[in-house]
């Protein structure tokens, strides 16, 4: 057996439905070392690790915790194995203290009173102590910092005597210092021989703290290596993948007239953080641009502000020729432009109504489609189905909810309702997420015919592979920011890749 | 030593565990999870909340000796069994219905209105208003403008309710319930101070209404013109919904809220607008009481139908032809529930009912979202 590693994960295959989430993955972690899994979002990172916490069970394949065969049933099983796993999204009763929170479902006792918990209190603190971990532990969690909640999380998984700590994305919450504060943690966890595993998508942070680092790409362990073996730019190509994809024949372009000008636009979020930072970029008429970037920087807000959905601060937006309502949905729809938001069901489609409804959406306001405040219904019927019948759309009858069709149908219908609004610009955020291969490639055909009757669309993707097929230009962003621009001849993964990893020193400056 | 630990794919999902032994000793675990995103068509839930709610409140009655069959005979042939018993409750439904549709309305996009009672208030002392204060109107003229006062003063105490909330984002729940008290004391006062009649022996009421002030009878009953107040309150509501633009936009808020702002629909605006709907139907269910039932406006006028209608509501799951039987039914309970009086039992059995309804209806909606399932 091999007992140098705390953790294998033999040939582990993971499918939800049809999707192959993991795909025969080896992993292998030592105790006492700092694994980095890095990869890019839906390259399977999490759900490897979550069947290793027992939130998943694996489809096939073995695991072995300390040489030995484990069957992990569920999370409550995987802590009995000293698996503890610290989410992205905390798992914290707000209300409770963090010490009531890190012993909630301990049963070592059952009278609770005041002496037992302190008791517990100073466990608890002598825990944090050993490792550095410094938070209030008699204050409810709501009044705690999230850098805060996070140390007590850890230490949750500590006080249940964990001996192999997965954290999911640390840092995607932290502020610089916090992080900082986290990485000199995990090298106490380390030094007290315990195996540290943390997925991530940022190769500065896995360069400056990580032993050992594994790298996955589409559902695949594709290298695995020690952090002295390689550098930053070899991370960066090895997350995006060499192999330049196919892309699609196009016709050169002919018209050059800007469509879309966007100025130097802040948009805050909700803390007062910039989610766009003086972003500035163009779109011109029949053209395709893609937005590259790894997931949480800008590229929501970005779809967000220009259908009307968000504000935005200082600079402005042109949009065929006039400047375009700040934060006005109707407009946005009015100006033409269209929206096929990042998850369909959620934001795109109502799910218990039926199709005409869902195809009512955008032009029910239109005289064709209601009069003097009354839906022409049997028109729109009959217009739904001419509809239906021309993008193809499988259903059994027009009042079918739509919840209830298949997702690339939802999304044919989702299409068919805002290419029929015939907008001269398509902001398509994921268009394909979730979709087989035969529906991925109806949309894709979608929306290089948009491309073709001199309609543009900004395509907003985190698979590089769609982004670099379809697109006549890429842009790169990062933090909020554009970082490069690439034309679609000069269309390199390992250029792409780098500015999407935040490495802007990369040659060839943005264009 | 971990069931806080929410696992699974759907958010806010929990999971308990419990093992279940099997035949050959071997253990298989399950764990209970809650899919928020099932959507299964759950029609039967009414009539088993019913009938589960009939069951429990028969133990009651057996507990303090009696048999609940003929209890139950007996509050509904009291209801339903004799012309006299089935004219008192379609007199409770007509309020019971345009409360219950008022609130349905609200209840379409998740507002929460439970400020029924207090809008029922509001449209009796409007309409008493009118009564009181232009005594000398045209005959013709008075029913329609008690009409429109009363549904003005319900819409308006509606959106008292949906302005904070719009606006300022305060819980509609805390204001439409407080506004209640405010509605119910206001009546007090006026009962028991300026509009009391001085000619009434102390009593707290207004002046009994005159024949032009009061809604029209059906042949020597008690049941009054209010009834069709409340069918074609209904029909409309069924033709709007489905008919108008802006009914498709409710519909729309209702299925999805998020993709309705996609759409370019203004949801706080429509807050406003369900309001005011929502609240003067109750109000015109207070006119048809004063005016059609009581023909006064006095203390204690509604035995608590705004409260009620949050239940028929619920039992018709906000649908319109849902909502004629719901509120038939809990109409029948209210006379049912005097009708036992006689042999012995508090009327309030039928409060009781209509508390068990309610409990076994939201319970089953929480319930049927429970999936079993094997994970060992």
């Amino acid at each position: 057996m091999h007992n140098q590693y705390s953790v294998e994960m033999r040939q582990i295959v993971k499918q939800f439905g049809s999707v192959m989430a993991n795909d025969l993955v080896d992993f292998r972690a030592k105790a006492g070392q700092i694994h980095a899994l890095l990869g890019e979002n839906g390259a399977g990172k999490s759900t490897m690790m979550c069947m290793l916490s027992g939130v998943y069970k694996p489809t096939s394949g073995d695991i072995l915790l300390h040489g030995e065969m484990t069957k992990i049933k569920s999370p409550k099983d995987a802590i009995r194995h000293g698996v503890g796993m610290v989410f992205q999204n905390f798992r914290l009763v707000q209300t409770l203290t963090a010490a009531e929170n890190i012993v909630l479902g301990d049963k070592s006792s059952f009278w609770r009173g005041g002496r037992w918990l302190k008791n517990k209190q100073e466990e608890i603190e002598a825990i944090a102590q050993q490792f550095g971990l410094t938070f209030p532990v008699n204050r409810p969690i709501w009044q705690l910092s999230v850098g805060e909640q996070q140390r007590v999380e850890i230490v949750k998984t500590l006080y249940r005597g964990a001996s192999l700590i997965i954290l999911d994305e640390p840092t995607s919450v932290l502020t610089p210092g916090e992080a900082e504060q986290l990485f000199t943690t995990l090298q106490h966890m380390k030094n007290e021989g315990k195996t540290v595993i943390l997925t991530t998508h940022k190769l500065k942070e896995v360069m400056a703290s990580s032993d050992h680092i594994s790298v996955m790409r589409k559902g695949k362990l594709i290298h695995s290596m020690e952090k002295s073996a390689t550098n930053e730019r070899e991370l960066a190509q090895l997350m995006v993948g060499k192999e330049l994809g196919e892309s699609m024949p196009l016709l050169a372009r002919t018209s050059g007239k800007r469509l879309l000008d966007v100025s130097e636009v802040d948009v805050y979020a909700e803390q007062g953080r910039k989610s766009l930072d003086r972003l500035s970029f163009h779109v011109d008429e029949g053209e395709i641009v893609g937005i590259a970037g790894v997931a949480g920087n800008g590229q929501k807000e970005l779809a967000e502000m220009l259908t009307g959905l968000k504000t935005w601060k200082n600079g402005a937006i042109a949009f065929n020729g006039e400047p375009l309502t700040n934060g006005s949905v109707r407009s946005a729809i009015e100006a033409g432009i269209a929206h096929v938001p990042e998850n369909r069901m959620k934001s795109g489609l109502a799910g218990t109504l039926g199709i005409v409804d869902n195809l009512l959406f955008k032009s029910y306001r239109n005289v064709e489609r209601s009069r003097f405040g009354m839906l022409r219904i049997s028109k729109n019927r009959a217009w739904s189905a001419s509809l239906v019948q021309q993008f193809d759309i499988k259903t059994p009858n027009l009042d079918t909810p739509v919840q209830q069709l298949s997702g690339g149908n939802q999304q044919k219908l989702l299409f068919a309702r805002e290419i029929h609004q015939q907008p001269l610009l398509m902001v398509a955020v994921h268009p394909t997420q979730g979709l087989d291969v035969g529906a991925t490639e109806g949309v894709h055909q979608l929306l290089s015919e948009m491309r073709e009757n001199g309609k543009s669309v900004l395509l907003i993707s985190e698979d590089l592979d769609e982004v670099i097929k379809l697109s006549d230009r890429i842009i790169v962003i990062f933090n909020g920011q554009m970082v490069g621009e690439v034309a679609r001849e000069q269309a390199d993964r390992e250029k792409i890749g780098m500015y999407m990893a935040g490495l802007q020193n990369a040659e060839g400056a943005a264009g | 030593m971990n069931e806080n630990k929410p696992a699974l794919h759907s958010e806010g999902a929990i999971s308990a565990e419990s093992a279940l032994k099997q035949d050959k000793g071997k253990w298989r675990s399950y764990r209970i999870e809650i899919d928020s995103a099932k959507k299964e068509n759950t029609w039967w839930l009414p009539f088993i909340s019913v009938v589960l709610a009939l069951l429990v409140c028969g133990i009651f009655i057996a507990a303090n000796g009696m048999n609940p069959f003929p209890v139950y005979k007996k509050m509904f042939m009291g209801a339903f069994g004799t012309a006299y018993g089935l004219t008192e409750t379609l007199v409770k439904t007509i309020p019971l219905l345009l409360c219950g549709l008022g609130v349905a309305i609200a209840y379409r996009i998740s507002v929460w209105n439970i400020g029924a009672e207090g809008q029922f208030a509001a449209g009796a002392m409007a309409a008493t208003a009118v009564t009181i204060y232009l005594p000398d109107m045209p005959s013709l003229l008075v029913i329609p403008t008690m009409i429109v006062f009363s549904i003005a003063a319900g819409g308006i105490w509606g959106l008292l309710t949906a302005i904070p909330r719009t606006y300022f984002q305060v819980n509609e729940l805390v204001t439409s319930l407080m506004l209640n008290y405010v509605a119910l004391l206001a009546m007090d006062y006026f009962v028991f101070g300026p509009w009391k009649d001085p000619d009434g022996m102390n009593f707290p009421g207004t002046k009994v209404f005159s024949a032009a002030q009061s809604l029209p009878v059906f042949n020597d009953t008690r049941l009054h013109l209010g009834l069709l107040f409340g069918v074609i309150a209904i029909a409309l509501y069924g033709f709007f919904m489905k008919y108008t633009r802006t009914g498709y936009e409710l519909r729309l808020i209702g299925a999805n809220p998020e993709a309705a702002r996609n759409a370019g629909i203004r949801i706080s605006r429509h807050i406003l607008l369900v309001m005011l709907i929502s609240g003067g139907l109750a109000g015109l269910a207070g006119m048809a009481e004063v005016s059609g039932v009581t023909h006064r406006l006095m203390y204690g006028i509604s035995p608590g139908y705004g409260y009620t209608a949050i239940i028929v509501a619920w039992l018709a799951k906000l649908h319109p032809a849902g909502l004629v039987v719901s509120s038939f039914l809990f109409g029948g309970l209210i006379v049912g529930g005097f009708s036992v009086q006689t042999i012995g039992l508090p009327s309030s059995i039928s409060e009781m009912l209509q508390g068990a309804i309610l409990f076994f209806l939201i319970a089953g909606g929480t319930l049927s979202k429970f999936r079993i399932r094997q994970t060992g």
